[in-house]
């Protein structure tokens, strides 16, 4: 299963609205959180609140980028986030929605 | 996402201080079976008289509900013999606890598996311990092994993809992993593979049937060939020594994120342990689950850094943790030492010197009494269910602190098999 889409993140669109997917539930942990998608009965392990804070606010922001920002992701950290966030798409466990 | 992002000791090193609820909880629903398998985990058999009524089953869910426990895994036990099962089903995935069972299928026609395959919350592990009736049914008893495929070929015929097809395995099933892979495709199943545990009857039948130590290496190299395609319940993580460590946490995570709930309600570390040394509490005595999970002193313990013994000093340490605390304990072994299957052979060494000792036995024991009509011959093999493997006897390593986005991914993740 995924690390399929690019390891760096190639082809994630961080400029387009994205949402949890409404099969995943996060359940928030010390160090991060864990993310179950009822679907595909995957868990994935977000390690940093920070990551939890951006996955949250991707319903509420008009872009990946936006959510990141929101979170407090410093600029240069944005193209860890990117990967994270590539992956969790990659998973299913984030999808795109339409324009807000 | 893939383990290889993230080194699966870091988040191995979080786990083993343990967590607000568990990610795997198992929960066995009764003790009464249709079988006898000679290698029960949970010596099952006879209905417990004291076994948790439906409304009480119903305050357990409330409970994970409320815990964020995203699914449980109900096993037995055959839980599909309790009258109220589909009910306790249907309340779980109603209030958001995803249930996956395990069965040996004799209560899985055609309606039950049209209803599974129409939820995204059900999942189901079809056990079977032999690819051949002969072998399985030595281990499951007779017609055992044509129950299970039925069953399995109901879930195919309803349209159920990706349903498990769970496999304790053993010195005589060992030869069959294709032949089970084979088989799991057939009917469109995922395979899963679990150790056998010397827990419950299967303390009885252990030394006859665990894996040779020819065997455990061809067992790791047929794993690690197949990667996440076989699901193993992170049970065999006491193999890691041999190479890179499997998919799956790779720790024991007992009483950490990982415990059991047993027909009566008692809590135990893991599923591979029932007996009062593994007990943390009732949920009946010590007010619910949730505070049994937070409060007990067993769990407390056990979430403390735990000294690894003489297997520290091992190369492999970091890779097996010294293996199965469950493996050793029934095996009369010391738990900080190495575990009976150490890829290493201590752990044959450790157990050729306990003398006369005699193991612990499992407790409490609700076999049938006379056998069982119908039942498995106990004769020549044993078996188990699933296993899964806990102890992570953790490195006295401090908790790691925040992990930084830029030195590493933020995330990582795997498919989790719990251990039943």
């Amino acid at each position: 299963m995924p690390p399929s889409a690019a390891p760096d993140g190639a082809g994630f669109d961080l400029d387009r609205p994205w949402a949890v997917h409404p099969q995943v539930a996060l359940r928030p942990e010390r160090f991060g959180a864990l993310a179950y998608h009822f679907g595909t009965r995957r868990l994935s392990f977000l390690k940093s609140r920070t990551l939890l804070a951006v996955v949250e606010g991707l319903a509420s922001h008009p872009s990946g980028r936006a959510a990141c920002v929101a979170a407090g992701v410093r600029d240069a950290d944005l193209p860890a986030y990117r990967r994270a966030l590539a992956t969790l798409a990659a998973s299913g466990l984030i999808r795109q929605r339409s324009r807000p | 996402m893939t383990m290889t992002e993230a080194p699966p000791g870091r988040l191995a090193d979080q786990f083993q201080f343990g967590l607000d609820a568990p990610i795997c909880l198992t929960w066995e629903l009764t003790y009464a079976c249709n079988l006898a398998c000679v290698h029960c985990l949970s010596s099952s058999g006879r209905r417990d008289p004291g076994e948790l009524s439906t409304d009480e089953c119903r305050a357990v869910i409330d409970e994970l509900e409320a815990m964020q426990v995203f699914y449980v895994n109900i096993g037995g036990g055959e839980p599909t013999v309790r009258p109220d099962f589909w009910e306790l089903v249907d309340y779980a995935t109603g209030h958001h606890v995803g249930v996956k069972f395990s069965t040996n299928g004799v209560k899985l026609g055609p309606a039950e598996a049209a209803r599974l395959a129409g939820s995204d919350y059900l999942d189901v592990q079809v056990s079977l311990d032999g690819a051949t009736a002969e072998v399985n049914d030595a281990v499951r008893g007779p017609g055992s092994y044509d129950t299970a495929i039925r069953a399995m070929a109901h879930l195919a015929e309803a349209g159920f993809r990706g349903f498990k097809l769970s496999v304790v395995v053993t010195r005589h099933n060992l030869t069959q992993l294709d032949a089970f892979e084979a088989l799991a495709d057939r009917y469109g199943a995922q395979l899963r593979l679990t150790r056998l545990r010397p827990s419950g009857r299967g303390a009885d039948v252990w030394d006859e049937l665990h894996p040779t130590a020819e065997q455990q290496r061809l067992l790791y190299d047929w794993l690690a060939a197949r990667g996440e395609r076989v699901l193993t319940g992170d049970s065999f993580f006491h193999l890691a020594g041999y190479g890179e460590p499997l998919p799956g946490l790779n720790l024991c995570g007992a009483g950490r994120v990982v415990c059991l709930i047993d027909p009566v309600g008692d809590v135990y570390a893991c599923p591979f342990a029932i007996h009062r040394a593994f007990l943390a509490g009732n949920l009946r005595r010590d007010g619910g689950f949730a505070s049994v999970w937070r409060d007990s002193e067993l769990f407390a313990d056990l979430r403390r850094p735990q000294t690894g013994g003489a297997c520290t000093r091992c190369q492999f340490f970091d890779a097996c943790r010294g293996g199965c605390m469950a493996a050793k304990f029934f095996t009369g072994l010391p738990l900080d030492g190495p575990d009976p299957e150490c890829v290493r052979g201590f752990g044959e060494a450790a157990l050729a010197a306990r003398g006369d000792a005699t193991p612990p036995r499992p407790s409490p024991d609700h076999s049938h009494r006379h056998g069982r009509g119908g039942g498995p011959v106990p004769v020549t093999i044993g078996r188990r269910p699933p296993a899964q493997s806990l102890i992570d006897r953790g490195t006295p390593s401090g908790f790691p602190g925040p992990l930084r986005a830029c030195d590493q991914s933020p995330l990582a993740g795997f498919q989790p098999s719990c251990p039943s």
